[in-house]
């Protein structure tokens, strides 16, 4: 029996198609990828059956590319074109990253983000990370049979604009349709509190490779919501790993060492400080490149001993964040732990005694968060019936500003504020006739903007002349559920038109974009022109799709000159979608969507009038 | 305090338009934004909820809720982009409507500038003597606190602030709900937004003191 299904908004109508989605944990260490099937959330394994990918590429001067651990087996042969912990290097300068002496590469600094000079040439850390990204995106169209509709990609809750943004360019350079950056956290909670179908407020505490962040979440009946993060985006098990590495050298009266020791004295550090988890003592032997022997016992105590600073560093922003979500320790039901290095007794020690309760270290701490974004992809993709699904609320981990005079920092957007989120604030000017203002957006919490870090410059020109003090600019800050931000400036008070709106680029400039869009289909062998046709094509079917079930949802809404419009450009995408040229396609899809923009608002003040029914409601307009 | 009000104009450093080197930028697309921050908008009419101080949390939450659950972008994410745009701007207007809402001293504010009172919360610094009084005791109680870095007489401040910002909060109750007089709210919400900062500085002086136990 065939009865006429009315779709939720947003989701097709058509025949239900389980559409093929992922979830990505692209980390310090180890990257994950996750995929909802039959219902549960599982990790996707490689040939092997191994499900943590780890996260290092090493590049050879043949051009070949090797990631995961064939590239980790030759980290010390090879270090300086091997890369790892490239995560480190996400939307940071040379100076931005800690120890980076210690690192083997012949670093490049370049605005905005280092490179990295290797054999095969110099490579951004965007590049690095996306060559990870499409192994997992192989093995996820290998094992699920087919191509994804996209992926939603983790990042640590605490990574600032800059880290976001590349990250998401990674992505974007694998061939992947980012669903939505997801904060790792938040992923974890997902797949926590579905597990476990708890409720009230808990705390994740991520501690993984090179990161650290803490959340805290009210987990309700569908919602989960998060009330503050905090963490240091620059702490990590690698952390650990140095602290161990510098007790090496200084038991060995070793210094100076070359990259191929460095990288293997550290490997060892890694393997001692991972085997305290089970043992009292480790010990630790190498043959250093000069044939010298190095023999050294590490103790439980004097590993404790020498990271005690580190563990208490996760404690400041632990605090900071219950502050922030006006809650007292007494107020978490629960903790939980995610990532490798939580592991660690110490750092097991150290949360239950700060929290007063054990933490639940009842899920894989390595997994966790890959199957949690593999939920929300679930969900993003539109495969949960609505009632099924939940509704996730997020929020800004950092605070987003404006340079005023003095170089001090005029907060706009504060942190921990509920994603998606705008702020506007009005400035003025500073001599009379001043024509042009330019802008410095910051992030931080910090007063002065040189404590900041510094996200773009812009410029609003065309400024009307008047005298010091009577203009009105007013800079509009929106911040997406992505948790990145666009900025708009428009003077005001002459209604004079002069707007510009920028997304910062953060040293990734569009040719630097071309260039490695074009050696990545080198590399991949792909044709270009194919690819570029086909994603226009997959853009365009999904838009009509989408174009579809809102006409049959609620087609009384337009006018009958209003539906013709509309049936004629999805006519006339349909036509484009026939020829060659992925121009045109993308050319009819702008316009599908242009001449649906007052249906698509016209759709949404019905669906809120409907959640209000019933309620007193004096006005609903903007 | 968030600056949402759009009477405070901040000086902007003028720098002589230069070729830019640093950074690098894409500019897209003029845009018209959405505007969700303009003080015009009725908060509690976008939740069905009265215009009144006193408000129903439970209400504004389960609305809140309902609300984002048929707009938040996590719903659009295989929409068409002018669906994304349209659920952007509506899950940023009910966010912001409930921040608002939800604390008592926006929620006072906003409720003010819909009767077409202004706050002066920019401008308007008069504050009645005995409060100035007031805040300079506490300023200096805050001062010794913290150079004998003592965490009971920053406990004991504490305290003191949060019992009469409580007694505050309900003579704005009574000014805004009960026998109305909007200036008179207006005024205690000026001492309490004092109050807000002050408590703020001084959980600040007691982490940095408990930071270097
Ligand atoms: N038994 C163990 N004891 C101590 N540390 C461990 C143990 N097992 C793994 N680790 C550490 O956990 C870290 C990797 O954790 P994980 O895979 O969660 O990180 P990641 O997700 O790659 O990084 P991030 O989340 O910071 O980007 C490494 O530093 C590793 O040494
Ligand atoms: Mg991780």
């Amino acid at each position: 029996m065939a009865l006429l299904q009315i779709a939720e908004p947003g989701m097709s109508s058509a025949p239900h198609q389980h559409r093929l989605a992922v979830g990505i944990d692209l980390g310090t260490t180890n990257s994950l990828v996750a995929s909802v099937r039959s219902g549960t959330a599982v990790c996707l394994t490689d040939a092997q059956g191994r499900a943590l990918l780890p996260s290092v590429v090493r590049y050879h001067s043949s051009g070949a590319v090797d990631v995961g651990d064939l590239a980790q087996q030759s980290q010390a042969e090879d270090s300086r074109n091997t890369i790892v912990s490239v995560k480190r290097f996400m939307g940071r300068g040379v100076s931005d990253v800690a120890h980076i002496e210690n690192a083997p590469y012949d670093f490049v600094d370049a605005p905005g983000m280092l490179q990295i000079r290797t054999c095969a040439g110099v490579r951004s850390p965007v590049e690095v990370s996306a060559e990870i990204l499409r192994v997992l995106r192989a093995r996820a169209e290998a094992s699920l049979g087919g191509p994804l509709v996209g992926a939603v990609v983790t990042v640590p809750a605490y990574f600032d604009e800059a880290q976001r943004q590349a990250t998401k360019e990674a992505a974007r350079l694998a061939g992947l349709e980012v669903l939505r950056l997801l904060n790792e956290p938040t992923a974890a909670a997902i797949a926590y509190g579905l597990d476990h179908a708890v409720e009230g407020v808990y705390a994740v505490f991520d501690l993984g490779g090179g990161t650290f962040d803490i959340s805290i979440l009210r987990l309700t009946q569908g919602v989960f919501e998060v009330l503050a993060t905090n963490g240091d985006a620059a702490l990590g098990g690698d952390d650990f790993d140095h602290r161990v590495f510098c007790w090496l050298l200084e038991q060995c009266g070793l210094h100076q060492l070359g990259p191929r020791d460095t990288r293997l004295l550290l490997t060892k550090a890694r393997e001692a400080k991972e085997a305290l988890t089970l043992h009292a003592s480790a010990r630790v032997t190498a043959q250093l490149d000069n044939g010298e022997v190095i023999e050294a016992t590490l103790t439980s105590e004097i590993f404790t001993d020498i990271t005690r600073t580190l563990v208490q560093k996760t404690l400041a922003p632990t605090r900071k964040a219950l502050r922030d979500a006006a809650l007292q320790v007494s107020d978490v039901k629960g903790v939980v732990m995610v990532g490798g290095s939580t592991r660690m007794p110490q750092i097991q020690q150290a949360v239950g005694a700060f929290f007063g309760c054990e933490p639940l270290n009842n899920l894989d701490p390595d997994k966790v968060v890959a199957l949690g974004a593999a939920m929300q992809a679930d969900v993003l993709a539109g495969n949960k019936a609505a009632g099924d699904d939940w509704l996730l609320l997020d929020v800004i981990p950092l605070s987003l500003g404006i340079e005023t005079m003095g170089e001090l920092v005029e907060r706009i957007v504060p942190r921990n504020s509920t994603l998606p989120v705008a702020r506007a604030q009005e400035f003025t000017t500073f001599k009379d006739g001043q024509t042009a203002m330019r802008f410095h957006v910051v992030q931080g919490e910090r007063e002065r903007v040189g404590d900041c870090r510094s996200l773009a410059h812009f410029e609003l020109r065309g400024i009307p002349p008047m005298v010091a003090g009577a203009a009105r600019i007013r800079v509009m800050f929106q911040v997406d559920a992505d948790g990145l931000l666009s900025v708009t400036a428009r003077e005001i008070s002459t209604g004079v038109e002069a707007a510009v709106s920028v997304k910062p680029a953060f040293g990734l400039a569009d040719e630097d974009i071309s260039r490695m869009l074009r050696d990545s289909f080198e590399h991949a062998k792909e044709d270009m022109h194919l690819r570029a046709l086909n994603e226009a094509r997959v853009d365009a079917q999904r838009l009509i799709e989408a174009v579809h079930s809102a006409l049959e949802a609620d087609h009384e809404l337009l006018e009958s000159e209003e539906r013709a419009a509309i049936d004629c450009r999805i006519e006339e995408l349909q036509s484009a979608m026939k020829s060659e040229d992925h121009r045109a396609v993308k050319t009819a899809t702008d316009a599908l969507n242009r001449v649906t923009d007052t249906f698509a608002a016209r759709r949404m003040d019905r669906q809120v009038a409907q959640v209000l029914k019933g309620r007193r409601v004096n006005e609903l307009d903007f | 305090m968030s600056k949402t009000n759009a009477a405070a104009e901040k000086v902007l450093t003028f720098k002589p338009t230069a070729a830019l080197t640093r950074c690098v930028w894409r500019v897209a697309a003029m845009s018209t934004p959405f505007d969700a921050t303009s003080a015009a908008l009725d908060h509690f009419a976008l939740f069905g909820l009265p215009q009144r101080y006193a408000i129903d949390q439970r209400a504004l939450e389960q609305s809140y809720r309902d609300v984002q659950t048929k707009v938040h972008p996590d719903r659009f994410a295989q929409a068409s982009a002018a669906e994304q745009r349209v659920s952007l701007q509506w899950a940023t207007r009910a966010n912001e409507a409930y921040q608002t809402l939800r604390d008592p001293l926006q929620r006072a504010r906003h409720l003010l500038e819909l009767r077409g009172v202004d706050c002066g919360l920019e401008t308007n610094t008069a504050m009645p003597a005995d409060f100035l009084m007031q805040q300079m005791q506490w300023r200096e109680a805050l001062e010794e606190a913290c150079d004998d870095r003592d965490l009971a007489a920053l406990e004991q401040l504490a305290q003191e602030l949060a019992q009469q910002t409580s007694a505050r909060l309900q003579h704005l109750a009574q000014h805004l709900d009960g026998v109305r007089d909007d200036l008179a709210a207006a005024g205690e919400l000026r001492c309490l937004i004092f109050m807000q900062k002050f408590s703020l500085a001084i959980d600040d002086a007691r982490e940095g003191i408990e930071g270097h136990a």
